[in-house]
């Protein structure tokens, strides 16, 4: 049974996966629409290669279904979806050339070896591979490794192309390339892609839409702008890079709701309904060093960052503040912080 | 500053006082292998009579001699092949299995127990008024007890039993250490289990297989109670190891003995040179990529 290539929309419903007391997935629903980048961001552990490996069909579900259409795949074997797949540490066959393991799927399909070398050779360009194509895997650096693994899954043209947290095992610098690789091949292909990462800067500069999924459940799906700025939860804050989570006692007023930041009174938006304590999340770029902010600090760290400084301040309460300062602090420094209302988020403690 | 000590230059090599942990083992290797494996060399070109080539000519012309080769290869390379071959896929079906260290434990039992043991329980087991022929017997499935004892078959059993586990635990840790990622990419690109096992598994898998052959054909080969205890020593078992012994314990003629002592030794390295150079041809590093 053939997967249709030119599917509308791939669904999740409701996806459970145990493994023996442990739940490891709990009723994640998701729509991915055709030529849809979307990313899968968590912390290690919480699901997200387990729902890409039930996507592939490498685990089962033990309850909810997955959709392509009209067309139930939770059935289907993963040889039989034809879904592309970058695995983690790559998994390229060590006893076959670049060349080889690339055409592996068109050899399993029996093309024709004109085609073959064709669509090989195609691929091998866009991924600018063509002087390691008779190298075995060995003999490549980890960027190279990565290119081959991306050039096998999508030379067979897949309908769905997954891939699980492939550039994680890179440095920094080969990160930022590849990532602009993922981009350039995305916007050339148009491949739905399903993308597994615990990196939030990976996902909000790749990823059309973003699943945030934090203990097996679905926390929050949305557009990068969205979950930069409006997490809808404190956990997706706290991991979206809300630094500053403080729980203090919360009361509604005119525009919003007052709580206790570093011993200041502030005010921020409710994201929830809230309750008498309230948690108020502000991202270290929104808590601003100004002349008269109501918001008093000692700096006890400072970071220097090349354009900015980043620094860990107590406040008259006790507790530790992270902020910004485009200016040079220092330990010992005495600062004044203020933070725009619309840019603390207050949720329910 | 001067020139280094010579102390400080060897530890720069790798050479310092631990290093001399290695010469009891050496002293062992040199005075229990290597001098007693050249004085046999020796021995066997001083024959008793005849000039230095008579022992290596007499065994050549006496039929009774030179077919041992034979006969001892008619058992050792079929045994050999049984027990790689069916250690492949027992191990990948147990390296699946959850409780994969009782099961290994069971199959590991008969190593345990030596090779005369279990040649006496077969006896038993297998002889004419043995468990199974009664068995076969009373289902009516044989007319008159089926002869698996004293020939050939007795002494092939015998080699499987205590072979096998040996295979299986290098096959097990040959298969283990193969990335099960691999198997995934290869279902992900559309191999079903059997594309898998002959285009990922089974090239990953030749290397070591080609040692576990080697290691498998010298047990076999050298087969000594086992031919005595369970096979025809007389006739259609009679295996190198036996005629080495007689010449040696019944004839007492040493020269002839470490003779055929070479001989034995020479055909194991011709065949286990042929496996290892057929290694070579095949792909040989490490079965898994990246920095899994």
């Amino acid at each position: 049974m053939p997967i249709a290539s030119d599917f509308r929309e791939l669904r999740l419903d409701r996806i459970s996966r145990d493994f023996g007391q442990l739940r490891a997935l709990r009723d994640v629903s998701l729509t991915v629409r055709r030529g849809e980048f979307v990313a899968l961001l968590g912390p290690s552990g919480c699901g997200k290669s387990t729902a890409l490996n039930c996507i592939a069909g490498l685990l089962q579900v033990t309850d909810g279904a997955l959709w392509l259409d009209e067309q139930r795949l939770d059935a289907m074997g993963p040889e039989d979806r034809g879904f592309g797949m970058v695995f983690q540490n790559y998994a390229l066959f060590p006893h076959m050339s670049v060349r080889r393991n690339i055409g592996f799927g068109l050899v399993t399909q029996r093309r024709p070896r004109a085609e073959i070398e064709r669509r090989v050779d195609r691929v091998l360009a866009l991924v600018r591979l063509e002087a390691q194509a008779d190298k075995l895997p060995g003999q490549l650096s980890g960027g190279q490794q990565q290119r081959v693994a991306i050039a096998r899954a999508i030379v067979v043209e897949p309908p769905l192309l997954l891939m699980d947290e492939p550039l994680s095992n890179l440095d920094a610098k080969l990160r930022l390339e590849m990532r602009a690789e993922v981009r350039r091949i995305h916007t050339m292909l148009g491949c739905s892609t399903i993308y597994v990462t615990h990196d939030q800067e990976e996902a909000l500069s790749l990823a059309d839409r973003i699943l945030v999924m934090i203990d097996g459940q679905t926390r929050q799906i949305g557009t990068p702008e969205e979950l930069y700025a409006r997490p809808a939860h404190s956990d997706v804050a706290e991991f979206m890079g809300y630094r500053n989570l403080i729980t203090s006692a919360a009361e509604t007023v005119e525009g919003g709701v007052a709580v206790t930041v570093g011993g200041a009174r502030v005010t921020g938006i409710a994201m929830e309904p809230i309750g008498a304590r309230a948690v108020a999340a502000i991202r270290p770029d929104d808590l601003r060093p100004t002349a008269d902010g109501p918001i008093a600090v000692t700096v006890e760290i400072a970071e220097y960052h090349g354009r900015d400084f980043y620094a860990v301040a107590r406040g008259s309460d006790g507790t530790d503040l992270y902020f910004r300062s485009d200016h040079r602090v220092s330990a010992g420094d005495t600062v004044r912080l203020a933070a725009a209302p619309s840019r603390v988020l207050v949720y329910a403690a | 500053m001067g020139t280094l000590s010579l102390r400080r230059r060897l530890r720069e090599r790798g050479i310092d006082a631990v290093t001399l942990l290695v010469l009891p083992g050496v002293v062992f290797v040199l005075a229990l292998f290597v001098y007693p494996f050249l004085y046999g060399l020796v021995l066997s070109f001083t024959p008793r009579e005849g000039g230095w080539l008579a022992n290596y000519q007499k065994f050549f012309s006496d039929p009774f001699l030179y077919d041992t080769i034979w006969l001892t290869l008619q058992i050792a390379v079929p045994v050999t092949l049984l027990n790689t071959v069916l250690s492949v896929p027992v191990a990948l079906r147990v390296r699946l299995m959850k409780r994969q260290r009782l099961l290994t434990a069971i199959l590991v039992i008969p190593i345990t127990l030596g090779t005369v043991m279990v040649a006496e329980g077969l006896l038993t087991y297998l002889g004419p008024r043995g468990w199974l022929n009664r068995f076969l017997l009373e289902l009516g499935v044989a007319n008159s007890p089926v002869r698996l004892v004293h020939n050939y078959w007795g002494v092939m059993l015998s080699l499987v039993i205590n072979g096998f586990p040996f295979t299986f635990l290098l096959t097990l840790s040959y298969v283990t250490g193969i990335d099960p990622a691999l198997e995934q990419a290869g279902a992900m690109l559309g191999a079903r289990a059997r594309a898998r096992f002959f285009r990922i598994l089974l090239p990953l898998l030749a290397p070591g297989l080609a040692i576990t052959l080697a290691l498998a054909f010298v047990q076999a080969f050298t087969v000594f109670p086992s031919a005595v205890l369970l096979g025809a020593p007389a006739g259609p078992t009679r295996v190198i190891s036996i005629v080495a012994y007689q010449a040696a314990f019944e004839q007492y003629d040493y020269p002839l003995a470490s003779a055929i002592a070479m001989l034995m030794a020479l055909v194991q390295v011709i065949i286990i040179v042929a496996l290892l150079g057929a290694r070579t041809l095949v792909f040989r590093g490490p079965a898994s990529t990246g920095k899994g």
